[in-house]
Parts: structure tokens; sequence; C-alpha cells
């Protein structure tokens, strides 16, 4: 169980340890500097310009802004792009969440059993992990090619289920679901290996003497794995969660937001403002729209994470 | 339960390999379109190449300018990774060996780091970076790596530090070592296995990061692999073979690495925090 909490300890810590841990005499402040340095340049400095920014006119080019106040955030809530966007990327993320945390536990419980091609089975459903999204993303946009005879769509004739042949990335209401299916298809195997560390910390005596009181597979997994994976859940929904909302290479690559504006999202609302409109001041009003987002669910997930940390 | 092989367990072998063959399917799709010609790719579009041919790979790898991203590529991650091994590993030996409210607080301010999304000051940043002088430049993507993923790296590093005895420390410092030497010689080489981690975690992300290099980089030579998968992809869009070859070459080298560390790596994103 403690294998899906991070960070991972050195070592069981005994009370006596832990108390004699601050007697150690302390580094000079000189170790904390160089990091704090560039942690403050590189994202401090830029966060605090950027959401003040966000209550300016500011164009990007030059120094000349002047503050306007909420109205980035009126031009907001009247932008029907931008609330497409906000409803987008709500779509997205509870569509990857539910699935990626559903098929991640399945394959888990799939592999983590005595089949001989268990190993081989969560390298292959790992390894999309490790490849760049840009690329996995031009590899769905092939699979998801519109012709009726390539990718996908010939599959499906081959399966004698040409009828469900369709223009994937093209038809506005299906395109946030075939991108939505793209990110799980790349990220499930994450959900997954975070499920098997969690099932890894299930004692094995506990399913024993319950299958000695003649629990069956089904009684077992809802009163003893099901409630001790809980930690390992949570992780694989806020790690979904935060990478649902702030979704952004997949689809730029795959529809740049089209058709129409049909799988626009914050993220590539924002960017566009900023790089094709110029328009700084509004993107980084939709940047910081983002960000509360983010950090609302970023915010429950290390409370969740400390107070775990605490009650160990 | 877990030694046995019986008839159900079977059945749920062939289950799991059903599902992995049809996971494995675009990939099937892409690696057999890469090795068919023109004609191939009109007619059997699903079938095995036949006959297999080459041709496209070496043109997909002199259009895309591999060789010389994958240079790129590799000198940005080596060296923000190492960058941020050193300076982590040091800011997270102070936090966890410090007492006191100031240095608490500074912990609670790179834990920040970790909820703040990068789109928030995305914009003033590359105002920073232009203004630096370092947009186009190895050294600001590098600096953006490290500063983007040091409070991450801080988290595990000052986690993993707290659960060590500080013993061995006080013992080498008590012999006359400097901090500096007590930290090189007797605390980092503890650090070995969240050193690991860390470096798993980072050089994965930053490998594959595509948004800034593509902001930074663009048009200054020094892009990396994923942002110029992504120019010769949109430039060849209709030519499916050299596209597939290209994603097929591209996506190799990490794919390779990643068979022959599959255990570390694994265990690297099962104990870490986020990808």
């Amino acid at each position: 169980m403690t294998a899906v909490i991070t960070p991972p300890a050195a070592k069981p810590q005994t009370p006596a340890k832990r108390a004699g841990r601050r007697s150690g005499i302390a580094p000079p402040w000189l170790f904390a500097a160089p990091a704090l340095v560039v942690y403050a340049l590189v994202m401090l400095y830029p966060s605090i310009v950027g959401a003040g920014s966000a209550f300016t006119d500011w164009s990007g080019v030059g120094e000349q802004r002047s503050f306007v106040g909420l109205a980035n955030f009126q031009q907001l809530i009247h932008d029907d792009q931008a609330l497409g966007a906000i409803r987008n990327t709500l779509l997205l993320t509870a569509a990857i969440v539910v699935v990626q945390t559903g098929l991640g536990l399945l394959l888990a419980l799939g592999v983590h059993t005595t089949i001989k091609s268990r190993m081989i089975l969560r390298v292959i459903f790992f390894a999309p992990m490790v490849v760049s999204p840009v690329m996995v993303a031009f590899l769905w946009k092939y699979v998801y090619n519109p012709a009726p005879d390539a990718g996908l769509n010939a599959a499906l004739n081959a399966v004698g289920l040409g009828a469900l042949r369709q223009d994937w990335l093209g038809n506005p209401s299906i395109a946030i679901w075939s991108v939505a299916f793209t990110v799980i298809w790349q990220c499930a195997g994450y959900s997954m290996v975070i499920f098997l560390a969690g099932l890894e910390g299930v004692p094995q005596e506990l399913h024993e003497s319950a299958m000695v009181d003649g629990a069956g597979t089904a009684a077992r997994f809802r009163h003893i794995t099901w409630p001790l994976l809980a930690p390992a859940l949570t992780i694989n929904v806020m790690l979904s969660t935060v990478g649902g909302l702030t979704l952004f290479t997949q689809i730029i690559a795959m529809t740049n937001g089209g058709p129409g504006y049909a799988t626009d999202t914050l993220s590539t609302v924002l960017y566009k403002q900023a790089f094709v409109f110029g328009k700084f001041g509004y993107s980084t009003a939709v940047a910081l729209v983002l960000a509360l987002f983010v950090a609302a669910v970023s915010f429950i997930q290390l409370a969740y994470l400390r107070s775990r940390e605490t009650a160990a | 339960m877990r030694t046995r092989y019986r008839p159900r367990t079977f059945v749920l072998e062939i289950v799991m390999v059903a599902l992995a063959v049809a996971f494995l399917f675009p990939v099937y799709a892409l690696v057999t379109l890469a090795f068919k010609d023109p004609e191939q790719i009109a007619n059997k579009p699903l079938s095995l190449p036949d006959p297999p041919s080459v041709g496209s790979f070496g043109t997909a790898w002199e259009s895309a300018s591999l060789s010389s991203a994958l240079l790129n590529s590799t000198l940005i991650t080596v060296a923000s990774v190492l960058a941020l091994i050193v300076l982590g590993s040091l800011a997270a030996y102070f936090l966890a060996r410090k007492a006191g409210r100031l240095s608490y607080s500074l912990y609670i301010l790179f834990l920040v780091g970790i909820i703040l999304p990068f789109q928030l000051g995305m914009i003033p940043l590359y105002q920073l970076v232009n203004d630096l002088g370092l947009l186009g430049t190895y050294q600001g993507m590098i600096l953006f790596y490290t500063g983007i993923q040091l409070p991450f790296t801080v988290f595990l590093y000052t986690g993993f530090i707290r659960s060590l005895p500080a013993d061995y420390t006080n013992a080498a410092l008590i012999d006359g070592a400097s901090h500096l030497q007590a930290f090189v010689h007797v605390i980092f080489p503890l650090l070995r296995p969240i050193t690991g981690t860390v470096l798993i975690l980072n050089a994965v992300h930053i490998w594959n990061d595509f948004f800034t290099p593509l902001l930074y980089l663009g048009g200054s030579g020094r892009e990396t692999v994923p942002v110029r998968v992504f120019a010769f992809v949109n430039e060849y869009t209709s030519d499916y073979g050299l596209v597939a070859a290209g994603l097929v070459l591209a996506a190799l080298p990490i794919l390779l690495v990643f068979l022959v560390l599959q255990r570390y790596v694994i265990r690297g994103f099962s104990s870490g925090l986020k990808g």
C-alpha cells in the first residue's frame, strides 16, 4: 500500500529516529539557494505576472498595458468559444477519469493473477506512456483516417462492423470522444501500474482466511481488495483529472480544436488567444480560470496525501 | 489462489491476450504502413507488407532531420536532469534537516509549484526568456525544465531524506568534513533509489515534452524530436508511408530504453506522483 504513496520512504521509521532527525546539524541556507533562484525565476515570478495581467489589456508586445478590472472575465463569460472550451474541458476530463481509471483497474486485476503472460502484458499496456503524446496523437490520427478503407474504418469493415465506419475526427459530435479515447489508450497502463502497486500491498493472508470462511471472488474483491485500493484509486483519479484539465498536445496535433470549436479546451483557447490573436491579457484570464480548476483539484490531492503521511 | 493455474485462469489468459492484440492494433497499422509502398497502402491497407520496402525510413530520417533532433533532445534532457538532481537534492537536504518555521515555509513554497499549472506563467515566462536572449537556445530549455520540474523533484527528495537517520552526517561532520563533503560522500550515495525515480520521471517527461520546445525552439535548428516530428508530419501529411516511417523511427529510441529498463521505469512511475 505504501508503494503508491509518495515520496517512498527509505526504510521504516521508528519514533526514536524521527525525534533524532532534527538534532542533526543543519546545512547552511546556501544549499537551497540555487534551487530557489531557478524556481522563483521560472515559476513564481511569471505566475505572479501572469495572474496580474489577467486584469489588464496587455497585447503581449512591449510594456504597455492598462488595468481593466474584471473586463477579461466578463468577456470570458460572454465568449461562446471560451464557454464551449470550458464545457469540452469538463466533458473530456470526466470521460478520461472514468474510463481510464476503470480500464486501469480491470487491467491491473487481470495481470495481478497467475496468467503466464502477466509480465509481458504489463510492459505492453504501459509502453504508450513513455512515447511522446505528439506521436501517439499522430498515430491515432492515422487510425482515425476518414477514408472508408484505412485504419480503424478498414478494421471495422474487416470484422463485419462496416456500418460503424465514421469520420472520427471530422464529425463534431464524435471528435471529442475520439480524442479522449486516444488519451485513454496512452494512459490506461499508467493507471494500471498504480493499481498494481496497490494490489501488491493487499495481504495474501486476508484472502486466504476469507476463502476459508467461504467468501467468493466477488465478496473478497468488495470487502478486502476494494477498500485497500482506496489510496491508489485516489491517486489515479487526481492524476487523470489534472491531466484531462490541462490536455493540450493531443488536441493541437489531432484536431487543432476543430471541427469548428468542437474540441477546443481551455488550454487550446488560451494558446490561440495569446499566440494567434495577440490578446495576452485575455489569454492569461483564461489561464487563471484553468489554474483555479487545477489548483482546486491538486489542493485536495496534496491535502489527502499529507493526511496519509501523518496517519502512517 | 495465486499459485494454481486453473481452467478459469486459462480463460482469463485468453481474454487478456485478445485485449492486448486489440490494444496493439494501432501499432500494427502504423508499423506495417511504414514498410509499404504507395501502391500497397492503397490496395491492401491492413495486410502485412509484401514485399516489405524500407525506402521510407531513409527518406523520413533525412526529411525530419532526426539525427540532429535526437542530439538536441539528448543534450537538453541530460543537462536538465543533471541540474534537477543536483539542485533538487541539495535543496531537499536543507529543507529536510533544517528545523524551524522559515525552512518549513520554504518547503511549502516549493510544493505550491506542484499545484501551479505552467499555463499561468507561460506568457510572461516566454517574454522573460526572450528578454534574456535565450529563445532558441539549449540553455533556455534547460533553465525552463529545471525550474518547472524542481517542485516535484524537491518534494520526492525531501520526503526520502526525512526518512534517513541524521547520525551518518553528524558523524562525518564531527570528523571535520564540511557540509558539502558530508553531502557528497555520505548523503548523496544513500539517495540512490529516489535519484532513480527522479531521473526516470523527469527524463521521460522532458524527452517527450512538446509545447514549450515548440514555442522556444521552433525555427532555431535546435528542435527536439517531438517538435521535428510535428513539423515533419504536418509537411508530408498525405504521404502515409513516409509519415509512418518517421513516427516509428522517432518513437524507437525511447521505446528501446524502456524495454531494457522496464522494471525500473514502471517502478519509478508507480512510486512517483506524476508523469
